[in-house]
């Protein structure tokens, strides 16, 4: 073991692109033996490429990482090295293969468990680190990963980056380990995590959940845009801090949003459902000519619910949203949006060949027409609509998709976060195009994850697990509102418990001691 | 000089129908060589009369594979054999049944298709499994049916479906004008567009509001009603329905499509194809009837030039 508090790696300038998009800008930082430090963000921050980086499974851009024992270690660092120089990875999707056992899923880290009696050993190792690290956790070592309750599969999953054969673990890297877990069984890992670094251990633990954080951490750091932007003793940060820390300082909104118009809860919702997992009475609404955004941390069931709204599911109330037409922007163009046989043209005309039909045929003068017509509007970057639609960049493939959904005849837009790795210039435009049509009495239900583009929006809801927390209408809506609601009763501020909702999920019950 | 190079290849490479063309124009040329020159007419005229019973069931499977990976219909000689047997028992070789019989026939498919939809939807059997199993049921019901008895066709009927203008077979005019049809139903309908969306990407296509299950189920119970059809006509052309006239159809619906040009993989079709991969699969048979050759060198040559042709064809999709 390294002694306590030197530096096992130190991270210099480290920066990664994904093409125009920066990930990660110029981090340092100094990860110490002995010393649990946290790291905390919104989506998009960086912190799951950081640790991609130190787990090897990505290439930076540049920069170095300095190990203690080996020196530099850069470029050619890749996961074998990682897990040479003691480091393990609990990642947030769980790496287990379903189709094996947990003893066969404990074997696949440990090439060194090999010949006869393989699967004894295995069994016995991973079984006597989950005994060590959540007693009673009720797994047998036979069980087939994929037939385990997730919040069983996370447990498998961190005990198997605590095992070890024959080189020592160094440093544990757990990205949001609780996620699936109960407060019982969280607690469990939270306190042998403890026991690890007081051995010397280090440990980098990220969790969008505050109080865990400021629990178990002794060093808190908080990034933002891919770049790092505090880093302190944990004991200097509170909930209120550290949400600040994370979010840049609310903007001054310009005087039109402040202005906005006041809901007319008299007037019948054009859209109004219930999410699958709200248990109280909120609904999502959106009235005619509103902008709604859907906020909160990615994957909280804002999709879920626009595709309930799309498919004209939950309604259950009579709202005239039933015969009106809808579209939707999906933002996974690849998987969800782009026809990749097809032309510009005929992926944006596919949203409006009713339109376009006459006698039974689509017109193809009609079609040409609106092909050109849009090209303008929209200024898709492209000498000619019948050129395939992948030869378009990014951006302009995904405002091929905004023409598709604009030139429809609907009445509500869906957007599924459709602005990720789309040009600030492109957005822009996109912007003033949503604005206009919002203003010809378009409705718009914004799905983002960009705080950015809640100023837009004239309504607010902000989803946690599933339900909305949060409604926030006009000057309400700031960005560190949003934040605190996205965030475990952020709301109310906060309960002594370090679990708050996630505890009652019933997934998370499954993985409960028996 | 490239650039115009280029250009012809780019004609060439957007009708990936051509390869199929010149396949059946290259097998036909060399069996008039061989022959000297004599029946060159009447090869042709051949060729189109049995392309067309190919054709009619390729249309039906092209729309089916073009719904993307994992579509096929396989249940089409089945329900040829059913809607033949049931259509020329009901007529009883009266004239006066024709259209009550082709009514019949229709029926047939449709609730074949019906069935097979059924089978994939509400039972979430993958379409390969479902439409062979119904194909089993469909089978079974023509053998307890027809009894094995093959029944003669109306004499109108064999004539229609015999008939030919100046040698030239009228029902493959008739089937020219249906692949025609077919053609723009696919390129400027709503459907059609719809179940090349579907075979691009199916996810994408509901959520740009496209039906994706009526679309599905449309174009199955198309393919059992053109099988259908193609039975009821056959057992006019050759004579009554047999309980075996189908089989030869099932490779036959899918080979027209693949070496026509279609994308196997879904979301990219064309109708011209099918008529020259039917025309091909005939004539390249009768050439090597023609050459005398052995039953197992015929079928090892017949292998091996289709696997040509589709890697031509096939070249366009990289």
């Amino acid at each position: 073991m390294l002694n306590a508090l030197e530096p096992f790696i130190t991270v210099d300038g480290v920066g990664k692109n994904y093409g125009a998009v920066q990930a990660l800008q110029s981090v340092d930082l100094k990860i110490l033996a002995g010393q649990a430090l946290g790291i905390v963000g919104h989506n998009g921050a960086g912190k799951s490429t950081l640790i991609s980086i130190l787990a090897g499974t990505q290439m930076p851009s540049g920069g170095e990482l300095t190990f203690a024992q080996s020196g530099i270690s850069l470029p050619g660092y890749k996961v074998d090295q990682a897990q040479a120089h003691g480091i393990r990875c609990v990642f947030q999707e769980l790496s287990l293969c379903p189709n094996l056992t947990v003893a066969e899923n404990a074997r696949i880290l440990h090439p060194a468990i090999r010949g006869v009696g393989w699967k004894a050993r295995a069994r016995r190792l991973i079984s006597d680190k989950l005994d060590e690290v959540f007693p009673g956790h009720g797994i047998n070592p036979d069980d087939e990963v994929g037939d385990l309750s997730i919040a069983k599969r996370q447990m498998v999953e961190i005990a198997r980056a605590f095992t070890k054969v024959d080189s020592p673990i160094h440093l544990i890297i757990l990205d949001e380990p609780t996620s699936s877990l109960d407060a019982i069984i969280a607690q469990q890992l939270l306190t042998h995590l403890r026991g690890f670094v007081d051995q010397g251990g280090a440990c980098i633990l990220i969790s969008h959940l505050l109080e865990e954080i400021l629990q178990s951490s002794d060093r808190i750091v908080v990034m933002r845009d891919g770049g790092v932007v505090d880093d302190r003793a944990a004991r200097d940060f509170d909930r209120g801090t550290l949400v600040e820390a994370m979010g840049s300082v609310a903007k001054e909104k310009d005087e039109a949003r402040k202005a906005a118009k006041a809901r007319q809860q008299e007037s019948e919702a054009l859209v109004s459902i219930r999410p699958a997992q709200q248990s109280d009475g909120r609904r999502l609404q959106a009235f005619s000519g509103e902008i709604v955004g859907l906020a909160g941390l990615s994957g909280h069931g804002q999709t879920d619910a626009l595709i309930d709204v799309y498919q004209q599911k939950r309604r259950d109330t009579q709202g005239p949203a039933k015969t009106v037409p809808m579209a939707l922007v999906p933002g996974d163009r690849q998987v969800d949006g782009v026809f990749p046989l097809w032309s510009i043209g005929m992926n944006i005309v596919i949203g409006s060949m009713r339109q376009l039909t006459r006698g039974g045929l689509i017109n193809p003068q009609a079609e040409a027409r609106l092909c050109e017509d849009w090209r303008e509007k929209i200024a898709i970057r492209t000498p000619d609509m019948n050129n395939n639609i992948l030869s378009l960049s990014g951006g302009n493939q995904q405002k091929a998709l905004f023409a598709r959904a604009l030139a429809s005849d609907a009445e509500i837009i869906l957007m599924d976060d459709p602005m990720r790795g789309v040009d600030i210039g492109t957005k822009q435009e996109v912007y003033e195009m949503i604005r206009e049509e919002a203003g010809l009495g378009r409705t718009f239900l914004w799905y983002t994850t960009e705080m950015d583009e809640l100023e837009h929006c004239d309504h607010i809801y902000v989803f946690r697990n599933g339900a909305i927390v949060a409604d926030l209408a006009g000057d309400e809506v700031t960005e560190q509102r949003v934040l605190h609601a996205s965030f475990e009763d952020g709301a109310e501020g906060g309960k002594p418990e370090a679990k708050g909702p996630e505890a009652k999920e019933p997934e998370a019950k499954e993985g409960t001691a028996s | 000089m490239t650039a115009a190079l280029s250009k012809h290849f780019k004609i060439i490479s957007g009708k990936p129908w051509i390869w199929a063309f010149a396949g059946a124009f290259l097998v036909w040329g060399a069996t008039i060589l061989y022959t000297g020159g004599t029946g060159a007419g009447q090869i042709l005229s051949a060729a189109l009369s049995f392309a067309t019973f190919s054709v009619i069931v390729g249309i039906g499977q092209m729309y089916v594979i073009t719904l993307g990976p994992g579509n096929v219909d396989l249940s089409i000689p089945a329900t040829m054999t059913f809607a033949g047997a049931v259509s020329m028992k009901i007529m009883e070789t009266q004239d006066a049944m024709i259209l009550p019989g082709l009514v019949i026939a229709l029926l047939c498919g449709l609730a074949v298709g019906l069935f097979n939809y059924g089978l994939i939807h509400a039972l979430r059997i993958p379409p390969i499994i479902a439409t062979l199993s119904s194909s089993f049921l469909v089978q079974s019901s023509a053998i307890a049916y027809g009894r094995g008895l093959k029944i003669k066709p109306p004499e109108l009927l064999a004539e229609f479906t015999t008939a030919r203008i100046a040698g030239f077979p009228l029902l493959a005019i008739c089937v020219i004008l249906l692949a025609a049809i077919m053609s723009v139903v696919l390129h400027r309908t709503v459907f059609g567009r719809s179940v090349l969306a579907i075979g691009q990407n199916p996810r994408a296509a509901a959520l740009a509001g496209v039906k994706v299950d009526f679309i599905r189920l449309a174009t199955y119970l198309q393919s059992a009603v053109l099988a259908a059809l193609c039975g009821y006509l056959l057992a006019g052309f050759s004579g009554g329905a047999s309980l075996n006239m189908g089989a030869e159809y099932l490779l036959a619906s899918i080979a027209v499509v693949v070496i026509g040009g279609t994308s196997v993989a879904g979301g990219f079709a064309n109708l011209p194809g099918l008529w020259g991969a039917a025309l091909f699969m005939f004539l390249l048979v009768t050439m090597l009837n023609t050459f005398g050759l052995s039953a197992g060198i015929r079928l090892l040559l017949t292998g091996v030039i289709i696997v040509g042709v589709i890697t031509l064809a096939g070249g366009r999709r990289d």
